[in-house]
């Protein structure tokens, strides 16, 4: 022991160094990250690199310096963004109020209507690595500017420079030209008005106060710090918002509003049904294949093994896109085959019945290998002289398995199809990739399919084209989290339990 | 186990083979079918199983090459396949190994270092790990919209941002790994502790060694499941050149732009080598997986 404390004694300088380093960095991610406006990601980040330097630092918390990334990984990526989510879900962000105050009014003051009168051409001239502008009807040249950065350049009076950049070459300089503010003799502030004139620009906003902007029409516009607009002073609201706190205002929408909360319920259901389905049909098609292949009579088993597990080998994002295609109504291999043989063509995209019998049976196919293969190991756990007792009491192979069989490995599975569930609740990428939730439910006002679980449903509401309503997202975030913590909870007493019969059994 | 007659066993045996025979050819019909898509003429024709007038072109496209017909047309390939196939690799492989590392780490010191509230830890651990990160994706986005004002690097459409969100996918692994440890005998390290070896070199020197099989299990699933990730990728990755396999395969079975040939031959060329991986760990994944895991 004494070697072991004298070396790491001696290497300390090196780790104190790195420990010192690292502590830094973060510290100034934590300061920059206040001054861009992430107060509460600044505050994680600090809290982040006081624990390091204090686990890391310290000799006292040895033991804990193996935890501290694991933890410091779940708390910022898990932990930390279900928060946020659920902070979401009490604000109005969306794609209306999606900034924050201070980047809205920079976005309202930089707003600005061109006098077309003094609109007049420009050409530029190179000098030197720099530029001049050349404005031919008032005869000015202004002094040499880079072009790369927000400037303010005088003009003068002058002759004609002698070579002008050809049109290609100024627009390619048209980022430049965008943030350059010329200054006329008399005074006069010009802007760039287009890729061929300068003009002068009169501001559509102006800030004349803490929270108030006066129009160029003389209105005077107040912000509304509880819907996160400037208001005209009859109550008009203008674009674009920024982000404020309005309590349980979305969670009141979701749960008072017809045309959200009837689809909400109606999802709501589907998923329960969904994942149910999914996880029986599974468990089902999964435990008959591993009895079958159980026989000791079979003969092949590697092969069908193999061939019965693909499903599960191929990535799914593959799988289901397969599928997407052989589904199809118009020119799908699946209703090719079914009109040869019935003389069907079911619209398996446009009707929802069908569209959600296509999810289960996709689902199922992608699902049953994962089942089959956990049902192959706990089936060997079962006594086989329980099973021959039996059937010399004459029982048949079906009773065997419902009697001796089925209830001996319930209880392991149980956790595991707990989790199957929970999975399915979430299956995103599933009902994403197959059908985008379509068909629609009609009389919605917000996006909501026949087909889609609370996941998809929220996540189109958050990054669907039409309204990014991502504080109506959180809030409905919230309503799955809620079910998830009990369903969480349910397989954690699962677990437990199995865990105690294992051990029971063992001992 | 038990005598059966001769004439009730052979009805049996025709039954399950029958049984299995018939599943299977449901099951494999997929697969055949693309693989007889990816030959035929046209982004949509109706064909038998065997192509009528077989081609490569889709091939030929979803190697990134230009392919001529043979009235003389050009056809470019529709989508960079390789260049989000190496994107969805170099992703995988990183965030699989940074998984990898946290979760054996935490792993060891969840199983054999003395920390007061471990338990309360490892119970968090588990109902934590319960909730996917597909619950999180607005704040997500919101988090790495805000990180792109102080770094880029850290912004959306970055793969250091998607690596980021990956490495939460521990809490899973942990378990894995943790399941593993316990099954070791503490005789070993009681024996490196008295022979003077610090909790580090115990680590280093006697358990690393025997996790290695183990290991190989967490990686290749981690990796198969960061390359099966649709819905977090979806979210922080917008353009072409930066999109992962999954994100952009969706993009060839566009309702108004339909390329089912392409996307036949593109799925086949980027599903094999992780199939393959698959099914050759596949005897190790199911221990790894019957400890807990669930696909993703």
């Amino acid at each position: 022991m004494s070697t072991g404390a004298g070396r790491s004694r001696s290497r300390a300088w090196p780790r104190l160094l790195a420990v010192t380093i690292v502590t830094v960095v973060l510290l100034w991610a934590a300061f920059t990250l206040y001054t861009v406006g992430q107060p509460l990601l600044g505050a994680i980040i600090l809290g982040l690199a006081t624990g390091f330097a204090v686990i890391f630092g310290s000799d006292r918390f040895y033991g804990s310096r193996f935890i501290f990334p694991g933890i410091a990984a779940v708390l910022v990526f898990i932990a930390f963004p279900v928060i946020y989510t659920i902070y979401i879900g009490f604000t109005n962000y969306s794609s209306s109020n999606l900034l924050t105050y201070p980047r809205t009014i920079e976005v309202l003051t930089a707003r600005g209507t061109v006098d077309q009168t003094t609109e007049q051409p420009f050409a530029i001239a190179a000098d030197d690595g720099e530029y001049r502008i050349w404005l031919p009807e008032s005869g000015l040249l202004s002094d040499p500017v880079t072009l790369t950065e927000e400037e303010t350049a005088a003009l003068s009076p002058a002759p004609a420079p002698q070579a002008l950049l050809d049109r290609r070459e100024a627009i390619a300089l048209r980022d430049g030209l965008s943030r350059l503010t010329l200054e006329t003799p008399d005074g006069q502030l010009i802007r760039n008005a287009g890729l061929r004139s300068f003009a002068l620009v009169i501001p559509d906003y102006v800030q004349t106060g803490p929270d108030q902007l006066t129009r160029n029409d003389g209105q005077v516009l107040t912000a509304n710090h509880d819907i996160g607009f400037f208001q005209t002073e009859d109550g008009q609201a203008v674009s674009p918002g920024w982000r404020v706190n309005v309590g349980l205002a979305n969670f009141e929408r979701i749960f008072t509003s017809a045309g959200i909360r009837g689809p909400t319920v109606e999802i709501f259901l589907w998923t329960f049904v969904f994942a149910g389905l999914s996880v029986t049909l599974c468990f089902a098609v999964g435990l008959l294949l591993a009895v079958i292949l159980q026989w000791e009579h079979l003969r092949l088993k590697p092969v069908y093994r193999v061939l019965l597990i693909l499903p599960y080998a191929v990535p799914s994002f593959i799988s289901i896109l397969v599928f997407r295609g052989l589904f199809n109504q118009n020119f799908g291999e699946i209703n090719l085959i079914l009109e040869a043989l019935f003389g069907l063509r079911p619209n398996w995209f446009t009707d929802a019945t069908l569209a959600r019998t296509m999810v289960v049976i996709v689902n199922t196919w992608l699902g049953y290998p994962y089942m089959m293969l956990l049902a192959m190991g706990f089936l060997q756990s079962v006594p086989e002289d329980h099973k021959k007792a039996a059937v010399l009491e004459g029982a048949s192979s079906i009773r065997v398995f419902f009697t001796i069989t089925l209830p001996q490995i319930i209880p392991p599975f149980l956790p595991l199809l707990i989790a199957a569930f929970a999975f399915n609740f979430n299956n995103l990428v599933l009902i994403f990739l197959l059908t985008r939730g379509l068909p629609d439910i009609p009389g919605t006002v917000i996006p909501a399919g026949k087909t889609d679980i609370l996941a998809s449903f929220t996540y189109r509401l958050a990054f669907d084209n039409a309204g990014q309503q991502f504080g109506l997202a959180g809030a409905i975030t919230l309503l799955i989290f809620v079910v998830v913590a009990a369903i969480s909870y349910a397989n954690f007493v699962a677990m437990r339990r199995a865990a105690a019969r294992r051990l029971g059994r063992s001992a | 186990m038990i005598v059966e007659r001769p004439r009730d066993l052979r009805i049996k045996k025709i039954l399950a083979h029958g049984f299995l025979l018939i599943f299977l050819a449901l099951i494999l019909f997929p697969f055949l079918m693309v693989l007889s898509i990816s030959f035929r003429e046209g982004n949509f024709a109706v064909g038998s199983l065997i192509p009528e007038n077989p081609t490569l072109e889709h091939w030929v496209l979803a190697f990134g090459f230009d392919y001529t017909r043979a009235n003389g047309d050009v056809v470019s390939p529709p989508y960079p396949v390789l260049l989000w196939m190496w994107n969805s690799i170099k992703v995988g492989v990183i965030a699989g190994l940074g998984v990898l590392a946290i979760a054996t780490i935490s792993a060891y010191s969840f199983s054999r270092i003395r920390i007061r509230g471990k338990g309360a830890m490892l119970d968090t651990l588990f109902l934590i790990q319960m909730f996917p990160t597909t619950l999180a994706l607005v704040a997500i986005f919101a988090i790495f919209d805000a990180l792109g004002d102080v770094t880029p690097i850290l912004g959306l459409n970055s793969h250091v941002a998607l690596i980021l969100i990956y490495l939460s996918g521990v809490t899973l692994h942990i378990w894995t790994i943790k399941g593993y440890f316990d099954s070791i005998d503490r005789a070993l390290d009681n024996a490196a502790a008295i022979d003077g070896a610090t909790p580090w070199q115990t680590f280093r020197y006697v358990f690393l060694p025997l996790a290695v099989p183990i290991m190989a299990v967490v990686f290749v699933l981690a990796f198969i499941g960061f390359i099966n990730d649709y819905p977090i990728a979806s979210v922080l990755i917008r353009s072409e050149s930066q999109m992962t396999l999954a994100v952009g395969a969706r993009l060839y079975l566009n309702e108004f732009r339909y390329l089912w040939g392409n996307f036949a031959a593109a799925a086949i060329l980027s599903g094999l080598p992780i199939t393959i991986v698959f099914l050759i760990a596949q005897r190790y994944l199911v221990r790894g997986l019957s400890d807990g895991a669930v696909k993703g």
